[in-house]
């Protein structure tokens, strides 16, 4: 497993990048806090899933993604759009069903996408984003651009046969896909070792005629390095990659379950290396940021959740009619769907 | 089905050429692969072209738009769907409607959804191409007729054209559309043939046509029911019972008022549909008419489907299975005394 935070490549890309890390790291983590106080407080409905203490395994990819260059997740979805620069504010908004949400109210926690930014959307389907990153792929080789796309996937989609056929459509055509894999261990409350034949869903690669590298997913820069490098073999039309970030999450697959599946020595032996924390040591201890940066950095993160959650609940609820809106480009009237109302 | 069976076409203006249904689709593809670098093919057996609708592809444009598939139907159509969503508009040749269910998740939780989802921030413009097989002894896993099923999925546009002139026409404007649009056409359909124009020309969704005019009983008739209800439409006249022949050509957006402009003139309704009864687009005709005009309706409408059963291999059980112009007719008779 490949661990590089003391690797000389951090010099070249300058404190302001290294500082841009730790801020999304922090701001998912946040978002991620307040939504859950918000979800608590009855402020969204339906259910949340977190990307606690798997930020490093999210930020170490989005940012070795140019703006330009595509994603696709899955219900783990905040952290995504967040790493690749999406406005928390319409993303907050979005979780509370508002009309200011990025999905105008229609996708929800699960279902965030944010196209200015890349990001074509979260699969609510485990699995099911994946061939369509393919496809974003496809599309920047036939247009000749150098664009890139990165399909975020978990441990449990790794075993669905959509992205088994995605892996290899993406290689037999050579296309500048990035497969990334966040395995944190568990599909819900399955354990990877009952649920897939191999201990590192990076192996599976070789199958697929493909490099596959599997990272320590708490190591943010270690993440970012492998990334840069599947980006870099995407760029030059040496086709795709499989990337597999070890991580784990602390908190619950949803928020409001609780579940007897883990063992509480692993979740705090995990909690001990939160991706956050390490980060911060490597920043004062290279002397990329001191301590008091770093608690202005914090303050800067809370005030734009502070401004999100406010923008978020001052929006309007979308009027009933709004259902009607957005299912196609040339929009009908209300009246040609049918049903009584 | 004769030349002369589509009352839509005007070549009085105008050359035309003869063609067939599978030489119309090939025309429909060539033209808009050549008017816009965006469009690109993929599927199975795409570069040999098993049924010619691709033929010489590869040649004029190349391997980048021109792709064969694996067979992997979720992988191709979700790559379909995010090239879509990403500047080209594909159009994918699924070759048997069946193999459409392969691809169930990409097509239903995707390509219909993305856009509703994402509040409108994706268009996704791309075509699902799909053969219905049937009669021809395939037996069940290539022999449905499932442009019924489809249409119980909101975000998803489908058509299912009848005739050379009707699919070049629908097919360019599904290509030009940008939203995801599935198209069925039945290989029963596939020798028929036709004179259609030299010049370009396009037909718009949700908009009908009439078969053959009449004032007596209207046959609401769906892809391969078609030239069946024309069939059965010459044999009625012979009793002297004029039927009027309405062909929906697309399912979704659906031509509601050429329907009900021909039943409120007639006031008797048979809709004649290959898909299996329950569910089909005839139940949904037959429903919606009788929502809608209830007390013009001087007899109980009749659906004309194929049975709620699987399709056999054998040729003697299969033969009587679909919609033709005999149960047409007698049905027409039936809402004729009705």
């Amino acid at each position: 497993m490949m661990s590089t935070t003391d690797a000389t490549f951090v010099g070249d890309l300058g404190p302001e990048f290294l500082r841009e890390i730790q801020r999304r790291m922090l701001l998912i983590r946040r978002f991620d806090e307040r939504a859950t106080d918000l979800h608590a407080q009855g402020h969204v409905p339906a259910v949340i899933h977190t990307s606690t203490n798997q930020e490093a395994a999210v930020v170490g990819a989005t940012m070795a993604l140019r703006e330009d260059d595509y994603m696709t997740g899955n219900h783990r979805s905040h952290g995504h759009p967040i790493g690749k620069g999406s406005d928390v504010r319409g993303l907050m908004a979005e979780l509370l069903g508002r009309s200011t949400g990025i999905c105008r109210g229609k996708g929800g926690s699960m279902h965030l996408a944010d196209f200015s930014v890349g990001s074509l959307g979260e699969s609510g389907i485990v699995g099911s984003g994946v061939p369509v990153a393919v496809g974003a792929a496809l599309s920047a080789s036939v247009r000749g651009t150098d664009q890139v796309a990165l399909a975020f996937f978990g441990d449990g989609a790794a075993n669905a046969g959509p992205v088994h056929e995605a892996m290899n459509l993406a290689s037999v055509w050579k296309l500048p896909a990035i497969f990334y894999c966040e395995n944190n261990g568990f599909a819900i409350t399955v354990p990877i070792a009952t649920s897939t034949s191999v201990v590192d869903i990076s192996d599976r690669a070789a199958g697929y005629s493909m490099p596959g590298v599997t990272v320590d997913g708490q190591d943010v820069l270690a993440v970012y390095e492998v990334t840069a490098a599947a980006v870099a073999r995407a760029r030059r039309g040496e086709g795709p990659s499989l990337i597999e970030a070890k991580t784990y999450r602390t908190r619950e697959h949803a928020e409001g379950l609780f579940l007897d599946y883990r063992d509480q020595e692993e979740i705090d032996a995990w909690a001990k290396r939160d991706p956050i924390k390490l980060f911060d040591s490597w920043l004062v201890s290279s002397d990329t940021m001191t301590a008091k940066e770093l608690v202005s950095l914090r303050a800067e993160v809370e005030a734009e959740l502070d401004e999100a959650v406010s923008f978020a609940l001052d929006s309007e609820m979308p009027a009933p009619e709004e259902a009607f809106e957005d299912l196609y480009t040339n929009p009908l009237p209300a009246s040609r769907f049918g049903g009584v109302r | 089905m004769t030349d002369a069976a589509s009352a839509s076409i005007d070549t009085s203006e105008g050359s035309t050429h003869r063609v067939n249904y599978l030489a119309a689709i090939r025309e429909a593809q060539v033209e808009e692969l050549r008017r816009d670098d965006s469009v690109i093919m993929m599927g199975e057996d795409l570069v040999a072209s098993l049924f010619g609708t691709a033929s010489g592809f590869l040649d004029e444009f190349g391997p980048k738009r021109i792709r064969d598939t694996p067979i992997s139907e979720a992988g191709f159509a979700g790559a379909a769907i995010g090239a879509a969503m990403t500047g080209l508009r594909p159009i994918v040749d699924f070759s048997v409607s069946t193999f459409l269910y392969s691809a169930m998740d990409q097509i239903v939780s995707q390509a219909a959804k993305i856009r509703y989802m994402s509040g409108g921030q994706a268009s996704i413009p791309l075509v699902f191409r799909a053969g219905e097989f049937f009669g021809s002894g395939d037996a069940a896993h290539h022999s449905d007729r499932p442009h019924s099923m489809f249409m119980t999925v909101p975000g998803l546009k489908i058509i299912a054209p009848t005739t050379p002139y009707d699919i070049k026409g629908l097919l360019k404007t599904a290509i030009r559309d940008d939203d995801p649009v599935l198209c069925f056409e039945a290989k029963t359909l596939w020798n028929e043939r036709e004179h259609i124009p030299d010049d370009e020309y396009l037909i718009p969704f949700g908009q009908g046509d009439v078969k053959r005019e009449g004032t007596d009983v209207t046959i609401v008739a769906i892809g391969a029911a078609v030239p069946h209800a024309v069939a059965a439409a010459a044999t009625l006249s012979e009793q002297g019972i004029s039927a009027e022949v309405v062909d929906p050509r697309s399912l979704v957006p659906f031509d509601w008022d050429m329907v009900f402009t021909s039943v409120a003139k007639t006031s008797r309704l048979v809709v004649a549909d290959p898909a299996p009864l329950t569910c089909s687009t005839a139940s949904e005709v037959v429903a919606t008419v009788t929502e809608a005009m209830f007390g013009d309706l001087a007899a109980a409408p009749v659906r004309v489907t194929t049975p709620d059963i699987q399709i056999p291999f054998s040729p003697t059980m299969e033969a009587g299975l679909y919609p033709d112009a005999a149960k047409i007719a007698a049905a027409a008779e039936r809402v004729m005394k009705g």
